[in-house]
């Protein structure tokens, strides 16, 4: 599933960086260096990022900037990370994020 | 502790103006802001602008953002990215966590002699059953993905509202390659301007209008897969036995915004209730200084408007600031604000822009009579 915006009538459509792989939950993905965690993984047809506290209920992207952190995820070990809001980087680990991710 | 004449907070079109009049005033200033680029939503905002030459109609949001961050450069300003206030204590001692290069993080403390706070706004969310499934997001937020980011957030969308934000983010999704199936709307009439429904309306996307969304149905895999729809009465409840069944993947919820208040709240600035401008702001003077002496205000924060009231607030905030550390004498800051403020008003006309000149004067007033002269922190 290919989600990128290309040949935009205004925009151009260049990419941040080099393509690299980086792997979620395991899997290898390609991202393009420097865009944000999170349009790497909704252009690799993830949408799920973490699962809530107390029912596990999923949750995506919903502000895109920095403000519900429903995007938090696990990344090179750290929890909470805005994905929406940190740039992706060649080789990272990112994990979705089960509750607060404690212990992890 | 690192030092500084002025701390912006938010580098959107507000704090970016701010900074650039209160550097180019000569005062030694710190912007910071969350995010990976400056330029808040104006890299997003791909359409051109309305109004007035002297307000850069026909200019598209991006340029005004490259043009501002020139200026910024230009006016010595030292912007942080990926920085994040977390505290504001008394002193005007400030806790940030700074962005570093290699993507670490790192606690500083510093004081600053003034604080411009231009944290924005905020999307409403519209609660319905299942509104927090993954694939149920703003309308901005999609925004963000297909423009900045170029990367789709779905490929069948359907929008709830039809104000000039879900109009213009439904036009921006087809540019970008979406299929927009639908576009709902609870009023009995389209909600923003007739110019970029029509856009909406040449491209044969049915607008449902007294209809509201009911529930997201969730798929297997988790994600939003359809959303049911019905009709509303005339007190915007759902009738039983008028749903509709809509496929989609993405459901973009176009409801309005409110200002972001949280930093305002831990300054301790006295606020307001202000329905027409999104909710609770901080009270503020015609200087754009709150109630806390030294704390200054601008853009969306101050109550929800767009990009150029943004800009004009924020020159006002950073040349006020820059008077307060003498660096402006007060008769040429009054005559700076005098000719700002008149340009806010040809901003703040039309059916929209007059309400919020009532307001805005209402807000001015209620200062006046309840502040009168701003508190000291000490």
């Amino acid at each position: 599933m290919c989600l990128r915006v290309e040949n935009h009538v205004i925009l151009d459509c260049g990419h941040t960086g080099p393509l690299v792989e980086v792997t979620v939950d395991g899997k290898t993905i390609q991202a393009y260096e420097g865009e944000p965690i999170l349009a790497s993984l909704l252009n690799a047809g993830i949408k799920i990022n973490r699962y809530t506290v107390k029912r596990k209920e999923p949750r995506g992207l919903f502000c895109g900037i920095g403000q519900c952190t429903d995007c938090a995820m696990v990344v090179d070990g750290k929890p909470n990370v805005r994905t929406c809001i940190t740039p992706i980087k060649a080789g990272m680990v990112i994990k979705t994020q089960n509750g607060l991710s404690k212990g992890e | 502790m690192l030092q500084r004449d002025v701390l912006v907070i938010g580098a959107g079109p507000a704090g970016l103006a701010a900074s650039i009049e209160a550097g180019k005033a000569g005062a030694d200033v710190l912007l910071v802001d969350l995010n990976m680029q400056p330029g808040g939503q104006l890299f997003k905002q791909i359409h051109k602008f309305f109004g007035s030459s002297a307000h850069r109609s026909g200019t598209r949001g991006y340029d005004i953002g490259k043009q501002l961050l020139k200026e910024a450069e230009e006016a010595g300003v030292e912007i942080w990215m990926q920085s994040t206030v977390i505290g504001i204590f008394p002193g005007n001692k400030i806790g940030i966590e700074k962005g570093l290069d290699n993507g670490d993080k790192e606690i500083i403390t510093l004081q600053a002699k003034k604080i411009i706070i231009a944290t924005g706004a905020s999307e409403n969310a519209i609660r319905f059953e299942g509104w927090t499934t993954p694939g149920v997001m703003g309308a901005g937020a999609a925004q963000t993905m297909i423009n900045v980011n170029h990367v789709k957030p779905g490929k069948k969308i359907v929008m709830l509202g039809t104000g000039n934000v879900g109009l213009i983010v439904s036009y921006q999704l087809m540019q970008a390659g979406c299929d927009v199936v639908a576009l709902v709307e609870a009023a009995p009439k389209i909600g923003g301007y007739a110019v970029h429904a029509a856009k909406i309306r040449r491209a044969g996307v049915p607008i449902y209008l007294c209809h509201t969304i009911i529930e997201a149905i969730k798929g297997e895999d988790g994600c939003v897969c359809g959303c049911v729809i019905a009709k509303v009465d005339d007190k915007f409840q759902p009738i039983p036995g008028t749903e509709e069944t809509i496929e989609c993947d993405t459901i973009t919820l176009a409801a309005g915004l409110k200002p972001t208040m949280d930093l305002v709240k831990l300054a301790d600035c006295k606020l307001t209730f202000n329905g027409p401008f999104g909710g609770y702001i901080p009270l503020h003077n015609e200087k754009m200084e709150t109630s806390r002496e030294g704390v200054f205000v601008a853009g969306d924060t101050t109550g929800v408007e767009e990009a150029n009231t943004a800009l004009e607030e924020g020159k006002i905030a950073g040349i006020s600031a820059a008077e307060e550390l003498g660096l402006i004498s007060s008769e040429n800051a009054d005559l700076m604000r005098a000719e700002i403020w008149k340009r806010l008003d040809a901003l703040r006309l039309g059916p929209f822009g007059e309400r919020r000149m009532m307001e805005k004067e209402h807000i001015l007033k209620e200062y006046r009579e309840i502040i009168g002269t701003p508190i000291s922190a000490e």
